[in-house]
């Protein structure tokens, strides 16, 4: 049965896994980053106050507040005492995100050619591969 | 008068064969504390201290503001204590303890009584005997939530259930601390569940207390690291390292003090610093009490 309290701002959805090896905090980060990523999460957006988050999830308190500092250090959130915490009104925090997330993903790989001992030119043809490849996919 | 939910100072107990020295800790209000050791280590001991069923020979208890055991009528009306040792009837049913438990406590809520009743998939109508041990489990946490206590002190909640049960329990727990003046104080061995639910997080190895520190703190100063070092050199004595264990010119390195300024101290000595790598808080407990023991010379 779905749950209709889901569609509303009740429940976020965030989870958080045991079996995931990054701490609680990250992970919960990583979620609400992408939620604003994929506008689900629009800016003005109110989240969870830190202890209604903490019992949805079962996750301490300590653990959520944690989250939300490094979030509000970030930029991602603003907390406005004694009325909650919000998405950012920043612009196009969508696109500056996905940006970050490019650049994650690039040093992960940078890491595996150099573990590889690929030399610079190969790599730079393996991503130029992986474009021509992404064209062809949508025409 | 103190602020703090639960505190320890100092306190002492000897018996025959087992003594708590010297124990400290504080609990402040709107947050978990996970009580962690192995057996034998004196929690329960602890907890019934705390409780007024057992007198400390030394040092101070206080429980919600009041000095313990004195004035322990007084403090134990807005506590809510669960453990093994606190026998139902077991031809009574549950319905007639609920009725028993509100008839000595005026802040029984029987509506949330009612709610935790389905929650738990508790029929009001069974005997104690004829419930299962989770059944039993859950039943006894129903009695002390339902008070709306200002502070819960549990001993071992989640020992011996299954899954589902230890879930349920773990979401009615986290549903007390909505309200930032109530907070638990409970004991495990199942570094799992505290790992989880837990704000601040004590050590608790033969009778004493050997780290308490908020979970955060906890589990991003403990770490494993692996080191490369040069041929021929040694690898540079660092403060910080709590173990070392060397194989040809790699070392794993574990510490209870990282911070990126110590891998930079072992990159700038000539160590490779292959890579960081998180501990559980189990793993964090048992390399606790087994650096603890050591430097007692235990």
């Amino acid at each position: 049965m779905p749950c209709i309290l889901c569609i509303t701002n009740m429940h976020s959805n965030l989870i958080i896994s045991q079996a995931d090896r990054r701490p609680m905090y990250l992970q919960l980060m990583e979620q609400i980053r992408r939620r604003v990523a994929v506008g689900d999460w629009q800016p003005g957006h109110e989240l969870p106050s830190i202890r209604a988050l903490a019992a949805e999830t079962q996750v301490s308190v300590i653990t959520i507040k944690r989250a939300y500092l490094e979030l509000e250090r970030a930029g991602v959130i603003v907390t406005r005492q004694g009325k909650g915490s919000f998405i950012a009104d920043t612009v196009d925090l969508g696109a500056s995100l996905k940006r970050e997330e490019l650049v994650e993903h690039l040093v992960a790989a940078a890491r595996i050619a150099d573990d590889l001992q690929m030399d610079r030119g190969e790599v730079l043809d393996q991503l130029g591969e992986a474009l021509d490849q992404l064209t062809k996919e949508t025409p | 008068m103190s602020s703090a939910a639960v505190r320890f100072d100092r306190v002492g107990k000897s018996y025959k064969y087992f003594q708590l020295t010297d124990l400290s800790f504080e609990l402040v209000p709107g947050q978990i504390m996970g009580f962690v050791g192995p057996n034998g280590a004196g929690k329960s001991t602890t907890l019934r201290i705390l409780m007024g069923l057992v007198q400390q020979d030394q040092g101070e208890v206080t429980l919600l503001g009041q000095p313990m055991p004195r004035q322990q009528a007084l403090a134990k009306r807005d506590v809510g204590y669960v453990s093994e040792d606190m026998r139902l009837y077991s031809q009574m049913t549950l319905a007639w303890h609920m009725h028993f438990v509100a008839s000595i406590y005026p802040g029984w809520d029987a509506q949330y009584a009612n709610l935790l009743l389905k929650r738990f998939n508790l029929r009001p109508a069974q005997t104690i005997k004829s419930l299962s041990h989770g059944e039993r489990s859950k039943a006894t946490l129903l009695l002390a939530l339902a008070r709306r206590p200002k502070l819960l002190v549990l001993d071992e909640p989640t020992t011996g259930l299954d899954p589902v049960a230890r879930h349920e329990i773990l979401t009615e727990l986290m549903d007390v601390l909505t309200d930032e003046n109530r907070s638990i104080l409970f004991s495990s061995h199942n570094t799992k569940d505290v790992e989880q639910i837990s704000d601040v997080i004590t050590f608790i190895d033969r009778g004493t207390v050997i780290d308490s520190s908020d979970k955060e703190v906890f589990l991003e100063r403990w770490c494993r690291m692996r080191l490369e070092f040069p041929l021929g050199r040694d690898l540079p004595a660092l403060p910080g390292a709590i173990d070392t264990a060397v194989s040809g010119r790699t070392a794993v390195l574990t510490t209870n003090a990282f911070t990126p300024e110590l891998a930079a101290a072992y990159e700038h000595a000539g160590a490779h610093v292959q890579d960081v790598q998180r501990m559980t808080l189990e793993e964090i407990f048992v390399a606790t009490v087994m650096h603890s023991r050591k430097e007692r010379g235990q």
